[in-house]
């Protein structure tokens, strides 16, 4: 009884069709392995409990090697999405942009047009930091309360993703204990902003998602 | 001597100019400036840690990634049931639950709409046994969480080989202090 009930779910999982994915590393083919790749997003209170902070990682699995030449894409837009109304619509966006070496950033801005595509608002409030070289401290900047990184970083995602792969193939039924961090020794391209609450709005929740938009 | 001077001055002129002008529309110096011109259109999208991964059946997680939240809900929630429910046996019977209380319907109707909520005002936490989804920090199990609610039924007992992986933490440690995330290998 419970071999069949493992079965069905196995067979479940290879009819959804998922495949060699995780956090949203990968996640669908179009970005899959690409500069357009969001690995992660994260947001969480600041040390300074006034500030929230924003974190978008692209470009997953990089090896230390991998890492040392790889670079930010400048046809890559990523952009933070606030909704503080409840309405799932972006209220304030924060853009993020490379060129020639370092990320350019505006906002928070409530954008001309919500949706599916984007102009850069170089008329919103504009923030430069350095792109951090791999193999040195991280270079931030600070602009009206706000802080500002770009550059490579440990990849902070932890996952048995082998595991998981090895229950989806039906060669194991479960995870092992200890599990093994698939993404362990690996590096992602991380975009970093620190932003007082008070510049975005609410009631006390906002609903937040980050982007990549390619031109 | 009085060429260096000349040359610090001028350094000092373009390190004003080059910091002012980006605040300043009309100086007339920002030729120099990038070129942001050009309309950008989406490519990837995510709120919640593999949600497209997980729920979003292979022939759609483009479309997925390219559909606006709050157009989501609408266009993803049944999908996301149907492969929920063949993917785990604690949503098997009529009226099966997660440890949230979230049946099917309930479940993947939150998680269809991929945004993540954040508190300005309390605790940021995925999960932390009290508050759920009030933001994602580093250090948060996001994976043995969903997990749990995927696998565990409604008291997080169903499954117990597939509820948790087994690694419940980052291979460095973070940091206290922006930026937050630890230094690359």
């Amino acid at each position: 009884m419970r071999k069949s009930k493992n079965l069905l779910w196995v067979l479940g999982i290879l009819l959804t069709g998922i495949t060699l994915v995780a956090a949203d590393h990968i996640d669908a083919p179009a970005v899959s392995g690409g500069t357009s790749d969001i690995t992660d997003y994260f947001a969480f209170q600041a040390e300074n409990s006034s500030n929230l902070v924003f974190a978008a990682n692209v470009q997953g699995l990089l090896s230390p090697n991998a890492t040392s030449m790889a670079t930010f894409n400048e046809n890559v837009l990523v952009e933070f999405n606030i909704d503080n109304t409840g309405d799932n619509v972006e209220d304030l966006v924060i853009q993020a942009i490379p060129r020639d070496g370092k990320m350019y950033f505006f906002g928070p801005f409530a954008p001309p047009s919500t949706g599916l595509n984007s102009t850069i608002q170089t008329a919103a409030t504009s923030s430069i930091v350095d792109i951090t070289p791999y193999g040195s401290d991280p270079i931030t900047t600070s602009n009206q309360g706000m802080q500002f990184f770009a550059g490579p970083r440990d990849d902070p995602f932890f996952f048995d993703f082998g595991q998981f792969n090895e229950i989806l193939a039906g060669n194991a039924t479960g995870f092992n204990n200890p599990g093994t961090d698939t993404f362990a020794g690996t590096n992602v391209l991380s975009i970093v902003v620190e932003i007082p609450k008070s510049m975005l709005g609410g009631n006390g929740t906002l609903n937040t998602w980050v982007e990549t938009k390619t031109n | 001597m009085k060429i260096n001077n000349i040359k610090h001055i001028l350094l000092v002129i373009l390190t004003i100019t080059s910091l002012t002008s980006c605040n300043n529309d009309d100086d007339g110096l920002r030729t120099n400036e990038p070129d942001f011109s050009g309309t950008f259109a989406q490519a990837d999208q995510m709120g919640r840690p593999a949600v497209n991964t997980v729920f979003v059946s292979s022939n759609s997680k483009d479309t997925f990634n390219v559909t606006t939240p709050s157009e989501q809900g609408a266009m993803f929630q049944s999908m996301f049931q149907t492969n929920l429910e063949a993917l785990s046996p604690a949503y098997a019977n009529a009226g099966d639950k997660n440890a949230l209380g979230q049946d099917a319907a309930t479940f993947t109707g939150l998680l269809a709409t991929d945004v993540l909520g954040v508190s300005t005002t309390g605790t940021t936490t995925f999960f932390d046994g009290t508050n759920v989804l009030t933001g994602r920090t580093l250090s948060d199990d996001v994976i043995s969480v969903e997990l749990l609610l995927i696998f565990g039924g409604e008291d997080g007992s169903e499954n117990p080989g597939l509820t948790d992986d087994n690694v419940d933490a980052n291979d460095k440690p973070f940091l206290t202090s922006f930026p937050y995330l630890a230094s690359p290998w």
